[in-house]
């Protein structure tokens, strides 16, 4: 008979956790896109032997522990504040890795101002933008990027048009300035996304290094919980609903 | 003797942040104090010092690219003045529960609102008493001259690397637009990167080497516990800070019966009418809290023994007047005078007030005496109507 100990052997192994994520439990609901976003950046930093230079920054939002789970130097930002956090982290140390990972409210609410100076200035860093229209942490209210007609605590009867006003497409604002290198919008539902999303990451992070200014990288995500969904489901409706009007793919550079 | 320069108040600043081995400063323009980010954009320091100047795209981001790089070990610094302090709260708030080195120029002009251009005090309540949220203190220094400016930028730098604690000065318009005579300091050449890693590897970020756990800066606790304990760290450490970091000036105290309490442009002021008075006869003094945080309660406190009353002096409706209140504790009379919404009090006017107080003091004194006497003299006469029945 073939023991669990015949099968856990270092031949056998086809995947193992990066050593830049942390042993600490993540706080994401089960079937949350964050993990995958976090381990994909992780790994990414890993392979490329930067970990030393690297800074992170943190925002307020379901991400806020960010910092408890990447086993690399980190800030903690004010709500919508981590690009200044990380322009002021950059200016002092230039040839470090510097990286902010915030959510729709944070980076297109509550930071738009930080988020399009920052990116205007030509910062050396890499902004990750986690889109799931919606403000998962405290309780699912209406983002900036929540849909037309898409119930939320805040708009229990759909998001309407003429009260709330349009989405906001700021992936595509931000590729209009000439600071900003790449922008790219992924996701990380399937395989072959998170493949697609760790090849922009790695393009991202090799940008710092020849110092080309920001890469802005938009991941549309789901939030299960606040969308009120299975993982499966809300995947589902992430593709019938938000990829539409978020089409995947690289928008510049 | 140093290197004498005629400079402004605000190019003070500028100036000693360069010589004083600054690593950043980020600003945003308002006035009083827009010479300190052209003066710096002027000089331009960074090719040869490597000092960061960013006009940031305004105040509030300023406050938190001050927040990324002290987080970094580095030296930094933003100013402003008045509303543009009250935009950059939050993110003070988030320096001082964080523990960063950071160091917080407050220009002050009148207000509420947006107020005058002109100079004022009415800040007092919201740079010595918090002004963001939660408990917590910045060390706060109150320059009365253009050479404290210059001087206190690099004493800022190190009490907010001593203590880890955001630090503030807490300048007016005046100061920062006058021109005076400063002494110079030589050039501290900034720390070198490696530097910065020995002096700050303990807590800042840089970058995790192999040897060490990841450094995380942070405010924030999910628990209440720990977040307690967090409190209770900081509070011991503003303790700390008020043992040891007091620093106020007696004028004329050693005679003086009545005492003005005045910072900054108003302490100036007083001297002059401390000088008017006393040819007058008056036996006037001052104490001038160079420190804001931690306050001189204690001098206070102890000159309320001699003193007959005190005055604290402000270009505000009366703020730190509450303090010195605090500091008398009902011993005396404690009166407030002041000009504001950007209004100097002359000096002949502060004596008035003074004077005005003297008077209501001593007719208290004369009526308590006659109320006195008149008791001892009908204790007297019943005495000897006793006697004389007898």
């Amino acid at each position: 008979m073939i023991t669990i100990e015949d099968i856990i052997k270092e031949e056998n192994k086809v995947f193992s956790k990066t050593k830049l994520l942390t042993d600490k439990t993540f706080s994401y609901c089960p079937g949350c896109g964050h993990g995958v976003a976090h381990r994909i950046i992780m790994e990414v930093i890993e392979e490329m032997g930067i970990n030393e230079q690297t800074i992170g920054v943190a925002p307020v939002g379901c991400s806020v522990l960010a910092y408890d789970f990447m086993d690399v130097d980190m800030q903690q930002a004010a709500h919508g504040r981590a690009p200044a956090v990380a322009t002021g982290i950059s200016r002092v140390f230039p040839e470090k890795y510097v990286f902010t990972y915030q959510g729709d409210g944070d980076l297109a609410a509550i930071g738009t101002a930080e988020t399009i100076h920052a990116c205007s200035r030509a910062e050396n860093i890499v902004i990750f933008f986690i889109n799931n229209g919606i403000y998962g942490m405290t309780g699912g209210q209406m983002a900036p990027t929540t849909l037309v007609g898409m119930k939320t605590s805040t708009s229990p009867h759909g998001r309407d048009l003429h009260n709330m006003g349009f989405p906001i497409k700021i992936t595509e604002m931000v590729a209009q300035l000439d600071g900003v290198q790449f922008v790219t919008r992924q996701s990380v539902h399937t395989p072959s996304a998170v493949r697609k999303t760790k090849k922009a990451v790695k393009k991202a992070f090799e940008n710092i290094k020849n110092k080309k200014g920001v890469s802005f990288i938009e991941i549309v995500s789901n939030c299960n919980s606040g969308w009120k969904m299975t993982p499966v489901k809300s995947n589902e409706w992430m593709e019938e609903n938000m990829f539409p009007v978020y089409p995947l793919g690289d928008i510049k550079g | 003797m140093g290197e004498l320069r005629l400079m402004k108040g605000n190019e003070a600043i500028a100036e000693a942040a360069i010589r004083c081995g600054c690593d950043a400063y980020f600003g945003y323009p308002i006035t009083p104090q827009s010479e300190i980010l052209e003066y710096l954009t002027l000089e331009n320091p960074e090719p040869i010092t490597g000092m960061v100047v960013l006009q940031a795209e305004s105040e509030i981001a300023a406050i938190n690219m001050v927040y990324g790089s002290s987080a970094c070990g580095k030296k930094a610094m933003t100013s402003s003045s008045s509303p543009g302090i009250s935009l950059k709260q939050e993110g003070i708030s988030y320096i001082a529960g964080a523990e960063l080195p950071a160091l917080i120029v407050n220009v002050v002009r009148g207000g509420p609102g947006l107020g005058t251009i002109q100079p004022s005090q009415s800040d007092y309540f919201q740079s010595v008493k918090g002004g963001g949220h939660g408990d917590y203190k910045l060390i706060v220094l109150a320059p009365n001259s253009v050479q404290e400016q210059y001087d206190f930028v690099s004493l800022g730098f190190e009490l907010a690397f001593k203590y880890r604690n955001p630090v503030l000065i807490l300048s007016d318009g005046a100061i920062g637009q006058m021109m005076e005579k400063v002494e110079l300091t030589d050039y501290i050449p900034r720390l070198s990167d490696e530097e910065v890693i020995k002096r700050t590897g303990s807590w800042a970020t840089h970058g995790k080497p192999e040897s060490r756990k990841h450094n995380i800066i942070t405010s924030l606790n999910l628990q209440p516990e720990p977040q307690e304990q967090h409190n209770h760290h900081l509070q011991a450490k503003y303790k700390e800070i008020e043992e040891h970091e007091l620093r106020y000036e007696k004028f004329h105290c050693e005679d003086a019966e009545y005492v003005f309490v005045a910072y900054g442009t108003s302490s100036r002021l007083c001297q002059k009418a401390i000088q008017l008075g006393r040819a007058k006869g008056l036996k006037l003094g001052m104490i001038r809290p160079i420190t804001l945080f931690p306050y001189p309660t204690n001098p206070i406190k102890k000159a309320a023994k001699k003193a007959k009353a005190f005055l604290s002096v402000e270009m505000s409706a009366g703020q730190m007047v509450e303090d010195v209140r605090l500091a008398v504790n009902g011993k005396r009379p404690v009166e407030h005078y002041g000009r504001y919404g950007g209004m100097i009090p002359m000096p002949d006017e502060i004596l008035e007030a003074m004077e005005e107080l003297i008077a209501k003091v001593e007719k208290k004194a004369q009526k308590k005496a006659e109320k006195k006497a008149k008791k001892k003299a009908e204790k007297k006469a019943k005495k000897l109507a006793k006697k004389e029945k007898e």
